[in-house]
């Protein structure tokens, strides 16, 4: 780990600010993935603006019905909370699918968005990784891929992006607030926040140097079952293999996203037309694309159980 | 004290303190955080560096320049070890590669520097200064690849190759045949506590706080790499944050602490980073295992076949995974080989039950689809074909042997006839329900250890060996037999372990801790027994040691005024003769699985799980279910998840860290259940005790894996079997 300054930001304007003032400035929030990556060098800021003083961490509710989540609010207090489980229930259960009690004690809705991805690779700075080293190349292709992408992916990447809860969010609409270092706010539609890997993998968001996420916000309830089913090979505390979250109409309309596939949270909503056709159809829509490796392949039939599993599971 | 007939009546067989279920005498030290690991060690130790590894980023070639400069002018620094400023060294007996690499580099993250500074984040900032450029040259990495120019290698003291009968003919002739190959995947021993030194010198003399399982073993290793005389080097290591056979040799943290500590003249701080104890360390090697069995129609076996091939470091050894076939089931034409092919993975060594373990994945595979062709319920062919003599050496009985009283009463506790036989045939909701049976099987292993013991005047029975305990629960049997020997309770006794300047012991690997290191504590206590009675004029054969007490006809003396100011004291151990070459001595067991699988995903989750063993008498049944159910638990991971995945191309195990390297959570293991054998086993020892902490191993991954292969009809022969192996041959849902 090298040696860096920090600081308290006491608004986040300020934090902003300061992060675009400051260069290889980075926020902390519950650092239970910054400061990993940090003790790897991986990421290797030289300033941590720490954001847990900003009083970012309500959920209130939002003019238009929805609900307006804190960027500082901790995992597991999202996951509790009696209005997520009653209207938004697949965030809810994407959130407790994830990481530990412990970690999501710490985890934050901002910290979870911008979490890093797990390929192995990255994580050993041995290894030439375009994420962490743009240019270096990547050690993941024709290397251990059976975690990484079947969709979405480039020569330059195929990582995928880890969180849980980010699935749910992008099956919820929901919306990522900000403020920039000049004050001025910008909300970004979460099917715009996140990038493919392209050629520039290392750009993971949308997000501008020094933006700060404020809250996330969510839309008026749309009702429906909220499934979120996770496939991993042990029972808890690991990654997503593939994961569906699904809202589910009863005339078999919805939405679904699936997580584990690709570098974002992988979405198409033309897909969606075919849920009433059943998971072969929708699963065929959503990986027309699809270039798996050899080890990863399986993922393909393995989405396209399990959105089968989960269609079922809201007919029943 | 020599053992060289099987043992009698003697104090142990009261049973007033042995054999009960005592709480862990050392549970409220670790409950309460205070239990000192290698690392946390304060006392004597002031002003203490920081070293921190650095490991080769390649897996074979050599270092052409380090570039010291900046590591060694940024803040704290105070010295940074490498073999070009390290002075000679030797290499120990007991590891292969060599514990600081450089200028060849023998595998990936082989240590090839320490940088010691005055603080642990200082020593890891400069670390990633240090600027290393190397030469590659090609390595093999890949097992199946090198399996056929891989060569005979003996291993554990046996043949490599062993020859009964004649295989081939019997084997072409048997009316009912299976041949199949199996693989198991490298592992990672994954203990909780990494490897971690405090080394501090006194003039010549070397202390060294670690965390080791074979005391005596680390001091003469250590005392041969840094060419000093064994008298000089002290090792310390009261509690072991477990240790599976990482922790059998001393590793690089020992060393370069050593190193660091006399470059710089303070004692210096080395543990281990978690990345890097997956490819610095040692790790259970892959095995490729082909099987062959021949029977007739009524399940008698008429030939067993089975090969190995393991891959290592040059020097290396293979990982035996053929050991049990040569002992567990009878059959008059018999075969094994063992081949070892040289690799430039890290070092392959020693992980609980090793060879058997391996061994007993494929074996008990094996051994349920050849019952599935004989049309035979696979407990029933297990016990067909059972023996009670060695059947490579049918002049050698097995001490005791249990084995179909294993399975038996397995069957009827966890409900066996419940198990429907065809294959995919019982659904629970989404689940496909399964269960599966494998046999347990590990030899039991003497060796001498040797014990002090103190009575004082206050009636304070003091236990001194160099014996560890690393988690296994050695402080609490070794309480238990001399309180038992002495005849005082438990409170009366201390027990203190893991210090080299304690008699030597058996130590703790390969299940031998147990019976061996209290059966040296016996042979202490039977001198102490012996001094008492001779100080007070008794006749020590007739002498009684109960309640606090001697006694001897009318007469009683309280033990602390026999100790009287001096105290007593006394010390032994046991050897023994060759009576493990006239009885074949192994433990046995039975495991039981019931598993599900999602008919959707292929998930596959454990729902309930029964062992049951006959390994001898239980010196607490309380530890040692503790031993048998973690041992459960890592079968359970060596069926469905664990696996050091190697990247051919670089030659290094990629997942190396704890969220790549998927070991069971609690929400994998739902109900265990075990039971053991009332045993006794007079010829291992005068405690009649044997192994259990392996035998637990021992079988579990097949019994996984026999009843997925129930639950779904898809038999799986690489483990670990995940659902991506399953899937595309289960049925279509939705
Ligand atoms: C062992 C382990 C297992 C895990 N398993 C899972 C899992 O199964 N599923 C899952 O989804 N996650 C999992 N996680 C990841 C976990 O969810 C994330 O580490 C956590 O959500 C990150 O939140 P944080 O607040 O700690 O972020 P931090 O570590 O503080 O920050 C993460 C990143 O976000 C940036 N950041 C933080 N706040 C802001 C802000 N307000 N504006 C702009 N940038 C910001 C930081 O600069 C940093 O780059 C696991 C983590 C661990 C360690
Ligand atoms: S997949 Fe992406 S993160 Fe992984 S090595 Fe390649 S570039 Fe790096």
């Amino acid at each position: 780990m090298r040696s860096f300054t920090y600081e308290r930001a006491r608004t986040p304007a300020e934090a902003a600010a300061s992060a675009m003032r400051k260069p290889d400035a980075k926020f902390i929030a519950g650092g239970t993935n910054l400061l990993d990556l940090m003790k790897l060098e991986i990421e290797t800021p030289a300033h941590l603006i720490d954001v847990n003083g900003l009083a970012l961490d309500k959920i209130e509710p939002t003019q238009e019905g929805g609900l307006r989540i804190g960027a500082l609010v901790r995992n597991t207090d999202l996951a509790a909370d009696t209005r997520v489980r009653r209207d938004y229930g697949v965030l809810s259960r994407a959130l407790l699918a994830g990481a530990s009690g412990q970690l999501r004690n710490m985890a934050t809705t901002a910290g979870n968005l911008l979490q890093r991805t797990r390929c192995p690779y990255f994580y050993d700075t041995n290894q030439s990784c375009n994420k962490r080293k743009p240019g270096s190349g990547c050690a993941a292709i024709g290397g251990f891929s059976r975690q990484h992408a079947v969709v979405g992916a480039s020569e330059a990447c195929i990582a995928t992006h880890p969180s849980d809860m980010a699935v749910a969010m992008r099956a919820l609409d929901a919306t990522v607030e900000t403020v920039r270092p000049d004050g001025a706010t910008r909300t970004i539609p979460i099917a715009e926040f996140y990038r493919l890997p392209g050629d520039t993998p290392h750009i993971e968001t949308t997000l501008m140097p020094g933006d700060l996420i404020t809250a996330v916000t969510l839309p008026k309830p749309v009702g429906g079952k909220q499934i979120y089913r996770k496939v991993r090979d042990r029972a808890s505390y690991a990654f997503a293999l593939v994961s569906v979250a699904a809202i589910v109409q009863r005339d078999g309309t919805g939405r679904v996203a699936l997580g584990g596939v690709a570098h974002k949270p992988w979405r198409v909503e033309a897909a969606e037309a075919q849920m009433p056709n059943g998971a072969k159809a929708v699963a065929a829509r959503l990986l027309a694309d699809a270039r798996p490796t050899r080890e990863n392949a399986f993922k393909l039939a393995l989405a396209e159980r399990t959105l089968g599993a989960v269609l079922a599971e809201a007919k029943g | 004290m020599r053992f060289e007939t099987p043992a009698t009546i003697n104090p142990i067989d009261q049973l007033k303190v042995v054999g009960k279920p005592a709480d862990r005498i050392d549970g409220p030290l670790k409950t309460t955080g205070t239990a000192r690991y290698a690392y946390e060690h304060h006392e004597g130790i002031s002003n203490p560096a920081y070293g921190y590894v650095i490991g080769s980023a390649i897996a074979k070639g050599r270092i052409t320049g380090i570039d010291l400069a900046a590591a060694k002018s940024a803040p704290g620094v105070r010295a940074i070890v490498t073999a070009d400023n390290a002075g000679k060294l030797g290499k120990g007996d007991r590891n292969t590669a060599k514990l600081l690499g450089g200028p060849d580099i023998e595998h990936y993250h082989q240590a090839i520097a320490l940088v010691v500074a005055d603080t642990f984040e200082q020593a890891r900032a400069a670390a990633e200064l240090v600027r290393v450029d190397y030469v590659r040259t090609d390595g093999a990495f890949d097992l199946a690849a090198a399996k056929d120019i891989a060569k005979p290698q003996a291993v554990f003291g046996g043949p490599a190759d062993t020859a009964v009968g004649d295989f081939a003919d019997a084997f072409a002739a048997a009316p009912v045949q299976l041949d199949a190959s199996y693989t198991t995947p490298d592992q990672a021993h994954a203990m909780m506590e990494p490897h971690a030194s405090i080394a501090a010198w006194n003039g010549d003399k070397l202390t060294l706080w670690t965390s080791n399982q074979m005391i005596a073993w680390g001091v003469g290793e250590v005392a041969k790499t840094l060419d000093i005389p064994k008298e000089n080097v002290r090792l310390i290591s009261p509690f072991i944050g477990g240790g599976f056979g990482s922790k059998l040799f001393v590793r690089s943290d020992a060393l370069l602490a050593a190193l660091g500590a006399r470059a710089t003249g303070r004692p210096v701080k080395v543990a281990l980073p978690r990345p890097f104890v997956f490819n610095n360390t040692t790790h259970r090697p892959a095995t490729i295992q082909r099987i062959r069995i021949g029977a007739a129609r009524d399940g008698k076996i008429s030939a067993i076949g089975h090969e190995e091939w393991s891959g290592n470091l040059p020097g290396g050894r293979p990982e035996g995974a053929v050991a049990q076939t040569r002992l567990l089931y009878a059959g008059a034409n018999r075969m094994t080989a063992t081949r070892l092919a040289e690799l430039n993975l890290p070092e392959g060594n020693a992980m609980r039950a090793p060879g058997e373990a391996s061994g007993m994945m494929a074996l008990e595979i094996a051994v349920d689809e050849m019952a599935e062709r004989l049309g035979m319920d696979p407990i029933e062919f297990r016990i067909i074909n059972d023996t009670q003599v060695d059947p490579e050496k049918p002049e050698r009985p097995f001490s005791q042997r249990r084995l179909t009283e294993c399975l038996r009463t397995g069957a009827e506790r966890f409900g066996w006839n419940k198990r429907n036989p065809q294959p995919g045939g019982v659904r629970d909701g989404r689940w496909l329900v399964g269960m599966g049976v494998a046999a347990a099987f590990r030899n039991n292993l003497l060796t001498k250890s040797a014990a002090r013991v103190r009575l004082d005047n206050n009636g304070v029975v003091t236990v001194e060996t160099d014996m560890t305990d690393i988690g296994t629960g050695s402080y609490t049997i070794i309480a238990q037999t001399a309180a038992e020997m002495m005849g005082v309770p438990m409170e009366k006794v201390v027990v203190r372990l893991g210090d080299s300047t304690f008699p030597v012991s058996s130590g703790s690997g390969g299940q031998w801790g147990g019976n061996n290191s209290t059966a040296g504590v016996y042979a202490a206590c039977v001198k102490l027994r012996e001094s008492i009675a001779q100080k007070l004029g008794f006749n020590s054969a007739e002498a009684e040691f109960a309640d606090g007490e001697v006694r001897s006809g009318n007469r009683r003396v309280p033990l602390a005024q026999a100790a009287g100011d001096g105290g007593l004291s006394a010390e032994d151990g046991i050897e023994y003769g060759d009576i493990d070459k006239k009885y074949q001595q192994s433990t046995f067991g039975a495991h039981f699985v019931e598993v599900g699988v999602d008919a959707a995903t292929a998930e596959i989750r454990v729902r309930r799980m029964l062992a049951v063993c006959a390994a001898g008498r239980i010196l607490n049944p309380k530890t040692a279910r503790s031993q048998v159910i973690g041992a459960m638990t890592m079968g359970v991971g060596a069926a469905l998840m664990e696996e050091l995945v190697v990247d051919e191309r670089a030659g290094f195990f990629v997942n190396h860290d704890l969220a790549g390297y998927e070991v069971p959570v609690h929400a994998d293991i739902p109900h265990q259940d075990m039971i053991f054998l009332d045993e006794t086993d007079p010829m291992s020892s005068p405690m009649k005790a044997k192994g259990v902490a392996e035998l637990g191993i021992c079988g579990v991954a097949a019994a996984v894996a026999n009843a997925v292969y129930n639950a779904t009809g898809v038999r799986v022969r690489d483990y670990p079997i995940t659902l991506d192996k399953l899937l595309e041959r289960l049925p279509n849902v939705g």
